[in-house]
């Protein structure tokens, strides 16, 4: 029994590295008929990205692959999913380029963001990207489309864990030279230090979650979430955030016409319930309320 | 300059953790890496069996996946609690050794077999021919490709990052994060690593100097 275990351990580990492979389920998700309108005669005057988006004819959006309900690649047909994708897709739709056509996804890891817009690889980022002053001074912000903060998740039998001043000697993971590994320690909520687990990916954090290595995963309650609903019998979420994360829309830092013109349309989403309904077929469906963010157009 | 010195602490801390996971893997790695060559030129096909055995399996297997069986696998098999440090001393000594045994082995090969029939003629056992007359040898003629196999585990080091232990290859992620430029602070690890290589080299140019009249 062991040895099944552990060979099951070592491929899922070894499929979960080279990223071939991943846990959790991608719930199947997608907005509602009638979210993504393709809007006609869309033009971003100014705009050198939106230049070179319609010279292409295609948009090319960096996500995440690996954060289920938020940005997911399902590894057997290749498709997207989550919240983050669909508000890729309603931009995108609303800058005149058919979603299910004219996008091509493109993974980007959080530490290469910065480097991939500056470079232009990608014409605008979706992914659990916290709008900071430091990043701002590289790239540019629309948004913020969703307000996350740190949260903890645990197994769903667990009660010694509240919230962040209940873990002070258990083991808690997160992903490497992240801010919530930062936070952890910054603010001593876990010691000794090396009590702070840091991992690759949150998929291995909840595989050691599961398995009782670690006594808890730390990140935004987004994120969390998605690993909760994914499987809502093993797995909760505390639900006391502990900070205030504001997810953008990253892109070039020069454009201010396209960041206005993402920002009117984030606006209108949350006007005419595009938002509601792109909430309500992803993160939403972890049974959490979903709160508007306030736009910040600075 | 700018990102490095913001970031000092970062660098220090990072760059520590570094060199502690190579002091205590190199030397394991040469001590086990020693012990395999003796097993592989050993007269008992057992011994020799199980250091070849041990060698092929080890070299053909990537690091990670050696670092993904401690951190992931290991602890199924419910025998002793590693911390994630005391892990990656264990992957990189258990990868660096078979690497030290082929570079001590080929160093081996170098010396005469006179001098082994000739330690034997005299009544030497075989560990006393080994250590005393063999080993001594093979251990001079060695010291390039020694110090190679060293300065890759230097570099191996890295790959420790990606199960919690924070060393050098974690900077980049932690400097990304805290919104510095990652390809500023990459070249700076880069350059770092350079440094730390060349006391390496330098002892390398000392011993082949000491050590070349040896024979």
């Amino acid at each position: 029994m062991r040895v099944r275990a552990l060979t099951a351990v070592l491929l899922a580990g070894g499929l979960a590295l080279t990223a071939c492979g991943k846990e959790g389920t991608g719930t199947e998700t997608g907005a509602p008929a009638g979210v993504f309108e393709v809007a006609k005669d869309v033009k971003v005057d100014g705009s050198p990205t939106f230049e070179k988006i319609k010279s292409r004819g295609s948009l090319v959006v960096g996500v995440k692959e690996d954060q289920p309900g938020l940005g997911f690649k399902d590894p057997t047909t290749n498709k997207y999913t989550g919240f983050d994708i669909d508000m890729a897709k309603l931009i995108a739709a609303q800058l005149g380029f058919d979603p299910e056509t004219k996008i091509q996804f493109k993974t980007i890891q959080s530490a290469a963001r910065e480097q991939a817009i500056i470079n232009g690889d990608i014409d605008y980022y979706v992914g659990t990207y916290s709008i900071t002053a430091a990043r701002k001074e590289k790239v540019s912000f629309a948004g913020p489309y969703y307000v996350a903060g740190q949260d903890l998740l645990v197994k769903k039998d667990n009660t010694a864990i509240t919230g962040p001043d209940t873990i002070k000697d258990k083991k808690v993971c997160s992903v490497t030279g992240a801010t919530p590994a930062k936070k952890l320690r910054d603010d001593k909520l876990v010691q000794p230090d090396s009590n702070v687990v840091e991992l690759q990916s949150y998929s291995l954090c909840v595989t050691k979650l599961h398995d009782g290595e670690v006594d808890a995963v730390s990140t935004d309650d987004a994120i969390l979430k998605g690993y909760a609903a994914a499987e809502p019998d093993k797995l909760k979420v505390v639900g006391k955030t502990f900070s205030t994360e504001k997810y953008g829309i990253g892109l070039a830092k020069d454009d201010k016409a396209l960041r206005d013109k993402i920002n009117e349309v984030l606006e209108k989403s949350l006007t005419d319930g595009k938002w509601d309904d792109i909430y309500k077929n992803t993160l939403g469906k972890s049974g959490a309320e979903g709160k508007h963010p306030t736009l910040e157009k600075y | 300059m700018g990102v490095l010195t913001r970031n000092l602490d970062l660098f220090v801390a990072h760059f520590g953790e570094t060199l502690r996971l190579f002091a205590f893997s190199a030397v394991i790695s040469l001590l086990a890496g020693v012990f395999l060559a003796m097993l592989r030129v050993s007269p008992v096909p057992v011994f020799r069996g199980v250091g070849t055995l041990y060698v092929t399996v080890v070299r053909n297997t990537p690091l990670t996946l050696v670092f993904v069986f401690f951190v992931f696998a290991y602890p199924y098999l419910e025998i002793i609690k590693f911390e994630f440090f005391t892990a990656a001393v264990v992957a990189l000594s258990i990868y660096t050794s078979a690497f030290v045994c082929e570079v001590v082995r080929s160093g081996i090969n170098t010396v005469p077999v006179g001098q082994a029939e000739a330690s034997r003629a005299l009544g030497l056992t075989f560990t006393q021919m080994l250590g005393s007359i063999v080993l001594p040898q093979a251990m001079r003629s060695v010291v390039p490709p020694m110090v190679s196999t060293f300065i890759a585990l230097l570099k191996n080091t890295t790959v420790a990052a990606g199960f919690s232990v924070r060393e050098a290859g974690a900077i980049r992620d932690a400097l990304s994060e805290a919104g510095e430029s990652t390809l500023v602070g990459m070249l700076w690890v880069a350059g770092i690593f350079v440094l730390l290589v060349m006391p390496l080299t330098f002892l390398q140019r000392v011993l082949e100097k000491r050590w070349s009249v040896a024979r």
